[in-house]
């Protein structure tokens, strides 16, 4: 059977794109809206990260539960980015701190590693507001949402 | 590697302004256009962190939102330029990347 092959760009380029998620789930349909881009661009073979920063930390709280408000609890599809080759998820540590957050507050979220026996490594990075300007730095496209 | 990063809400409304310059480098430009332009008055509320992310970057108004704002240069926090559509488009084209600060 012929092996499907993954659309690439049409220059076959490896782009380093980060997704930068700054707004709280629920309330708007940024969150979701991210994160099914963030899915499709999985498709095309790009360097993808994610960053949250501001109330977009509080789309990786733990416990959401959006059954009362009728819409879709989109949470869990964080949890499947590893699955999509997504393993770096960049949280900003004073956005959590002034929501009185801890990373104990944050969903587990990990992925397979590859180069170490599949071994199980946690995909949440927190990182302090100047780490985070400089990855924002390193990138050749920032989508914001 | 520098950044352009464009903000459109005021400060007063949104947290975009003051989170997007407590992200900005060296090199980079943060143009303030549509209602952000009112983050670059003198003596508001925010001008304090304003006039210090001024010393670390350079930051723009876009001159017809100020304008139809009822705004002029005068009133702008010191070392904040004016540009024009085409200044724009000459940020966009000068640095490496834009970040819209949503």
């Amino acid at each position: 059977m012929a092996e499907v092959e993954a659309p690439k760009l049409p220059s076959g380029v490896r782009k380093k794109l980060m997704f930068v998620n700054r707004k709280a789930p629920h309330g708007t349909i940024y969150a979701l809206e991210a994160l099914e881009v963030v899915l499709i661009s999985a498709a095309f073979e790009q360097e993808v990260c994610l960053a949250f920063l501001d109330d977009g930390v509080f789309q990786l709280v733990k416990g959401q539960n959006t059954q009362a408000i009728g819409t879709k609890n989109f949470a869990p599809t964080y949890r499947a980015l590893g699955d999509y080759e997504i393993t770096r998820l960049y949280v900003e540590r004073e956005s959590l701190a002034e929501r009185g957050l801890a990373t104990a507050d944050l969903m587990p979220i990990v992925h397979e590693d590859p180069d170490d026996a599949d071994e199980e490594k946690p995909s949440i990075q927190v990182v302090g507001r100047a780490e985070m300007a400089t990855l924002m730095a390193e990138q050749d496209v920032l989508l914001s949402f | 590697m520098s950044t352009l990063h464009t903000v459109n809400k005021s400060p007063f409304e949104r947290a975009a302004l003051i989170s997007a310059l407590g992200h900005v480098r060296p090199g980079d430009a943060l143009l303030m256009i549509e209602d952000a332009v009112v983050g670059a008055r003198k003596r508001t509320a925010f001008a304090a962190v304003v006039e210090a992310a001024a010393k670390i970057c350079a930051l723009f108004v876009l001159a017809p939102d100020l304008a139809a704002r009822g705004m002029a240069e005068k009133d702008l926090i010191e070392g904040i330029k004016t540009v024009d559509y085409g200044g724009f488009v000459d940020l966009a084209a000068k640095h490496r990347r834009v970040q819209s600060w949503l």
